[in-house]
Order: structure tokens, then C-alpha cells, then sequence
């Protein structure tokens, strides 16, 4: 189906010769270091993807392979003042803050919730000593899916991550907020955020991510995050990402969905130079539903890419994929959703859209749909548009004395807010609706 | 007597080198009500556009003078701050934006533009209440957005609601009673005259009759291939509808 033609990685080549000190590590569990290695092989076996590779055609990796491999191995020292994190969004939504440094937890600027029964809620390499036998089962079992480099990479290196457990029946009332920070001191200082998410039958979560840089060196974060949803459990997970656009993003999303669940998985990209997230949705018992839901938000010469693997793997589940992107200057939006529908998947209800919004001659982008329907009793739509701002709107606003900056600004606010609008989360949602106006007045007062 | 309140002086405008108004002229003082009515494609829209500021067309000749000011070097929005509206024959949809919020920050531009004082969300919501009444729209109108799955007839009371709140100095109206059935034409009508005062004036485009009956016109102009080729009182739309156009425009075509 795809061809690879995978970029040969050397023997020498930093990104092998740097696993020894894993291999070392006396403290680390056997399984542990079987899964990293698992994760190197993987790498190794498929390199960084280029061009040739089908999933991949529209967005070129180099930039990443050519950065120095700096992996961050210890929580930094000089940490940012508590004062210096007060500039990121959504800082009031919750009670509950784990704040990640270069990949690594840092407790003094976190919060975490007092104890609730059946919930465990920490950063990873604590609850592997916590929940080791949970871990061990869930761990990078999902992740497997698609023979990604970049997801080796991250199992090989990982240093840190979230990790929420919800048992059954149980509801985490506070959303679960957690904060990436690259602190941008170096050019290719990497970090892998790892997240390991399980909720199981009946319980229910909100999780919420942002992925921020303090610095302007062009670092780069490849996460992997693994959602574990039992039956007739309700998620919703927001991504925000508003890295510097020197930095380099690469996120996999990996989700397992019960029967009768509800996922919500929300993609906010506004930063970095290039960011790419693979979104994967396996949808494995009848009656639920997957919305996945993204906007994109780009100038210069920023990319942004989304990739989606939808699932259908049971009857009666619906997934909707919705994508906007609003495009200026010379940058690029890459949208492209795959949506796999076997046999036994009757009645299966997948839609799929994606609009772009073109500010400029130069700005592009790039959609493409893949269905591949093997069961006979579905409903598949998709549809793709891209498009220049409607001067006939733009007019009609004008000609009632809206002057042209908000008239423009209302219509992009309006297509986004198309995305915004499926946020559950009240005050994630309207936080969220600020931040996308206030970035459109500030794009406006640019042009 | 002072002088008129807009003043269309030989306008010629095209759109891609094809000539649409071909030495345009038109006088309107404050306190009047003119209708202007001509065949398909005569270029009724065309001049409505013009007048509101759409950038689409091309002045090649002529002015027009607005409250003694140079209308076609406005912006569009600096127009409609100055008092000119435009109901347009065709309203735009414009899914997610939210209707009230889109009329109060149209209300408070202009508000702001004339040197008045913004009104908050209260204020607004009292006046928009009130003026609601003026064309009878249900009040989940404005939790709509703007014009979004509104049926014809409701674009068209829409933009006389808008009219009403924004209280344009020069209205022009576009086809406004064009697919409204007689109770609809009937509440947009009442609803046009109650706007109607002293100090502003409304330039009422149409093709039937039936609207001037209760929109009584000072005068009504037929516009053909883009002129004005006859001016008269009301009795003249009787005759068009009586009769058509053959009877004028035959002879303008000879004539041009
Ligand atoms: N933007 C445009 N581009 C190309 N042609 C145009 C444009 N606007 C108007 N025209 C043409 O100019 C002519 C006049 O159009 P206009 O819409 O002004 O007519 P009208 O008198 O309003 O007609 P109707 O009674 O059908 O509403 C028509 O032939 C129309 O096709
Ligand atoms: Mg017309």
C-alpha cells in the first residue's frame, strides 16, 4: 500500500549510539528496557520518512533529520520561574497542572489533585513504580499500529509523560491540564513526551495538552501519547500547540475506543516551523462515537500537517473528522484522512471534512481523502475545500460600516469557530475562542 | 432650498471593459421617496452597488455627490457611517456570525464614526426589541447567524430590520419586495415608511407596481441600458405596468 523508502540510519548515527545509557540503567525495569529496544529496532528499521513515502509526500522532514540529536536527559537545572509560565493559555481552567521541561516532569511547577479513590493521576516514570503491572500491559501497545521512525524514536528515548488512570464509574471532575515546555536554550535539544491515558467502562476525562516554547532555538518535541477508553467511557482530550516557529513538532495520538464511548480529540496547531500529528482511532465496539476535530492556524512559512487513521473495526460507530485552516504568508496545511472500514463494520457512519482558508497567493494546501470500505452497509462522506475569503461577505459586512480589518476578522473568526464550537468544555472553549481572536487581530495588524 | 441630498451627475461604469451605466443622472432631496423600475439587466443593481461602494465596477465618467461630498472615494464602511445603506436584492449568508453581534458592532462603528457613545449590551438589546416590531421578526431570529437557512421572504425583512436599527440618511432598496408574498410586502412596506422622515430619502428599486402602493414614490424613473430615459410622478408606474417598457425604451434605442 505505502512505499517506504526509508532514509539509511548509520550505525554511528547519534540517534542508536545514544540508547546505551538505557541499556545501563540499572533501576529500569526489564520490560521497560525490552519496549525501548523494540523502539529502536522499529526506528532503525524504518528510518525518518521522505517524500517517496506516501503518508508523508506532502511534508518533508529533513529539516528534522538534519538537526543535531540532542536528546534532554535530565530536568534541567536553571528551570523557568513560575513567573515565566504565567504568559501560557488556560493556566485558570484547572486546579491540576503537570508541567513538563524538556520532556521531564518538574514537581515544583506542578499541581497535582489531592488523592481520589480509583484515580491515579502522575507523571509516567512515577506511576511505572506506582502501577507497574498496568503499565507493562498498556504501554506502547497501541503505538505499534503504523511503522512510524518518529514513534520508535520516542519508545527508545522517552524520559517523562502523563499519565492518567480513571477506574470504572469513576469521573475526574477538574480537567487534567498538562504543560510541554521546550525551553528553546539549543539548537536540536529533543524531547520525547510520552502519555499514557486509560479510562476505563463508564469514567470519564478531560485532558488537556500544551506544547510551549520559552526560547527560540530550534528544538524539537516528538510525543506519543496512548488513549486506552473503556467501554461507555466519555473523553475529551485537547491538543493545543503554539511552539516557537523555529521549533520542530511531531505528535502520535494513538486511541483504543470501547463500546458506546465517546472520544473528542481536538488539534489546535498555531506554532511551530513544521508540525506534523498522526492521529490514529481505533474504533473497536459498536455504538461509539470519535469526533476528531482540528484547526490550524499558519503564517510564514509554517506547516502544518494532520494525518488521520480512522478504524472502524465494529458496527454502529460514528467518527467525524472535522479541519479548518486559515493559511497566510507562504505557509502550508497538510490534511490527509484515512478512513479504514472492515467487514464486519455495517452501519458505520464516518464523515470527514476539511475547508482551508487561503489568506494570501502563496499559502497552500493539501488534502486528501482515502476510503477503503470493505463492509456494504455504511454511510462515507467526505469533502475537502480550499478557498480565498468570500468577498461577497467581506462586502456586505463593509457596506454596513464594519471596516475591512473586522469584517475579515469576523469571517475568519467565524471558520473557526466552526472548530471551537465542538469544544464540550465551557471554559476550555471560550478561553480557547479568545485566544483564536486575539491571534487573528494580531495577524491582521501584521498584513 | 438646500441643496439635494445626492446628486448622480452623467455616471458611466462598467465591469471588465463592458459598459453596464452609460451617463447615469439622478437628483433625490431629503424627505423623498424615489422608485426606480427597468427591465432585466437594465443595470438597477449595478448602480445600487456603485452607490454603496462595491469595488467590483469601473467608473469611467461622472460623479456623485453625497451631503456635498465625493460619495465614490469612500470606503464602504465610511459610507454606511455616513447614513447610506443598501438592502440588498440578494442578502449574503454568512454562517457563524452571529446576528446581533454582527448588527451591534455595526450600530457602535457607526456610532463611533459620528462621534456618539458606544451602546453596551443592554442598550442594544432594548433597541433591537423595539425595533423587531418595526418588521415583526420573531426574536430567535437574532440568535441565528446572518441570514444563514433564512427563507427569502426573512432575508428580506432581515435587511429592513437592519435598516431600522442602523437608521440610514440614504436607503436604497433592492428588489427588497421581490418574492415576499402580500402580508410580507405589506409589514416591509409599513415598515420602510415608518423609517421615513424629513431628513432622510429612499431609493426604491422594483419591477412590480403593487409595492408603490403602499411606498408612495415623488418620482419614478425608467432605467434602460444603464440611463435614465423617463421621469415621472407615480402614475407613470401604473402606465409601465399597464403597458411594459416597449413604449419608452424603443425609442431610446433608436435614439442611442
Ligand atoms: N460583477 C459583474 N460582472 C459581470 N457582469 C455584470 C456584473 N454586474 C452586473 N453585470 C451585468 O450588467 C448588467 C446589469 O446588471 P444588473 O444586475 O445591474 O441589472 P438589474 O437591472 O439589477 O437586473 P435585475 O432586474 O435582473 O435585477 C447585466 O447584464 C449583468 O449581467
Ligand atoms: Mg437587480
Amino acid at each position: 500500500m505505502t512505499t517506504t523508502m526509508p532514509e539509511v540510519i548509520s550505525d554511528t548515527d547519534p540517534r542508536l549510539t545514544s540508547f546505551d545509557r538505557f541499556e545501563r540503567d540499572a533501576a529500569q525495569p526489564k520490560w521497560l528496557l525490552n519496549i525501548r529496544k523494540s523502539g529502536l529496532a522499529r526506528f532503525s528499521e524504518n528510518g525518518f520518512p521522505t517524500l517517496l513515502d506516501e503518508d508523508w509526500r506532502f511534508t518533508n522532514v529533513k529539516p528534522i533529520v538534519e538537526l543535531p540529536f540532542k536528546p534532554v536527559t535530565s530536568l534541567p537545572v536553571q528551570l523557568p520561574a513560575a513567573a515565566d509560565l504565567v504568559k501560557f493559555h488556560f493556566l485558570k481552567t484547572s486546579e491540576t497542572l503537570l508541567v513538563f521541561v524538556d520532556g521531564h516532569f518538574a514537581p515544583g511547577l506542578s499541581r497535582l489533585p489531592a488523592a481520589q479513590k480509583g484515580v491515579l493521576i502522575t507523571n509516567l516514570k512515577d506511576a511505572i513504580t506506582k502501577v507497574p503491572e498496568l503499565i507493562e500491559e498498556k504501554l506502547s501497545k497501541l503505538s505499534t499500529v503504523d511503522a512510524n521512525g518518529f514513534t520508535g524514536l520516542n519508545t527508545a528515548y522517552f524520559e517523562d509523560g502523563v499519565f492518567v488512570h480513571v477506574a470504572a464509574g469513576q469521573s475526574v471532575d477538574q480537567p487534567v491540564h498538562a504543560l510541554f515546555i521546550s525551553t528553546g536554550r539549543e539548537t536540536g535539544a529533543t524531547s520525547h513526551p510520552r502519555n499514557l491515558i486509560i479510562v476505563d467502562a463508564s469514567a470519564q476525562l478531560t485532558y488537556l495538552e500544551n506544547f510551549v516554547s520559552l526560547g527560540n532555538a530550534a528544538t524539537f518535541s516528538n510525543a506519543v501519547s496512548e488513549f486506552f477508553l473503556g467501554d461507555n467511557a466519555s473523553v475529551e482530550h485537547l491538543k493545543f500547540q503554539e511552539q516557537d516557529e523555529n521549533a520542530f513538532h511531531i505528535a502520535g495520538l494513538y486511541s483504543d475506543i470501547g463500546r458506546d464511548a465517546r472520544f473528542w480529540s481536538h488539534s489546535l496547531a498555531l506554532g511551530s516551523a513544521l508540525s506534523r500529528n498522526n492521529i490514529r482511532a481505533r474504533l473497536n465496539g459498536p455504538g461509539l462515537q470519535a469526533v476528531l476535530n482540528g484547526l490550524y492556524l499558519t503564517h510564514h512559512k509554517q506547516v502544518a500537517d494532520h494525518h488521520m487513521f480512522v478504524e472502524h473495526a465494529a458496527p454502529h460507530c460514528e467518527s467525524h473528522e472535522y479541519f479548518n485552516g486559515i493559511l497566510d504568508d507562504e505557509s502550508r496545511g497538510v490534511f490527509h484522512g484515512r478512513i479504514f472500514v472492515h467487514r464486519v463494520a455495517q452501519k458505520t457512519d464516518a464523515k470527514q471534512t476539511n475547508k482551508n482558508l487561503l489568506l494570501s497567493d502563496d499559502a497552500k494546501a493539501n488534502t486528501k481523502p482515502q476510503l477503503e470500505i470493505y463492509a456494504d452497509d455504511v454511510k462515507c462522506t467526505h469533502g475537502a475545500t480550499v478557498g480565498q475569503m468570500d468577498e461577497k461577505a467581506i462586502f456586505y459586512l463593509r457596506a454596513r460600516g464594519l471596516p475591512l480589518e473586522i469584517a475579515r476578522r469576523m469571517l475568519m473568526h467565524a471558520f473557526a469557530g466552526e472548530i471551537i464550537d465542538r469544544v464540550q468544555h465551557n471554559v476550555i472553549r471560550e478561553e480557547l475562542d479568545q485566544i483564536v481572536w486575539d491571534r487573528l487581530e494580531e495577524k491582521l495588524a501584521t498584513t | 432650498m438646500s441643496k439635494p441630498l445626492l446628486e448622480i451627475k452623467n455616471l458611466h461604469a462598467g465591469v471588465e471593459g463592458r459598459k453596464i451605466l452609460n451617463g447615469l443622472s439622478l437628483e433625490m432631496n431629503a424627505g423623498e421617496v424615489h422608485a426606480i423600475m427597468g427591465p432585466n439587466g437594465s443595470g438597477k443593481s449595478t448602480l445600487a452597488s456603485i452607490l454603496a461602494g462595491r469595488e467590483d465596477y469601473e467608473i469611467t465618467d461622472g460623479q456623485v455627490i453625497y451631503q456635498g461630498e465625493d460619495l465614490l472615494e469612500m470606503a464602504p464602511e465610511e459610507r454606511a457611517h455616513k447614513g447610506v445603506f443598501l438592502a440588498f436584492q440578494y442578502p449574503i449568508e454568512i454562517p457563524g456570525v452571529n446576528s446581533t453581534y454582527f448588527l451591534k458592532a455595526a450600530l457602535n462603528e457607526k456610532r463611533k464614526a459620528n462621534g456618539q457613545p458606544e451602546l453596551d449590551a443592554m442598550e442594544f438589546l432594548t433597541l433591537v426589541k423595539e425595533k423587531m416590531k418595526v418588521v415583526e421578526l420573531p426574536e430567535d431570529f437574532l440568535k441565528r447567524p446572518v441570514n444563514a437557512g433564512f427563507s427569502g421572504g426573512e432575508k428580506k425583512r432581515n435587511e429592513i430590520f437592519q435598516m431600522a436599527v442602523l437608521e440610514p440618511t440614504l436607503a436604497i432598496l433592492d428588489e427588497t419586495d421581490s418574492g415576499l408574498d402580500i402580508d410580507a410586502l405589506r409589514i416591509v412596506a409599513e415598515g420602510v415608511n415608518r423609517l421615513k422622515t424629513a431628513n432622510n430619502a429612499q431609493l426604491v428599486i422594483t419591477h412590480y407596481q403593487r409595492l408603490l402602493n403602499y411606498i408612495v414614490p415623488d418620482q419614478v424613473h425608467v432605467l434602460s441600458n444603464g440611463r435614465i430615459i423617463k421621469t415621472g410622478g407615480k402614475e407613470l408606474a401604473l402606465e409601465l405596468e399597464e403597458k411594459g417598457y416597449d413604449w419608452i425604451t424603443k425609442g431610446d434605442a433608436v435614439a442611442a
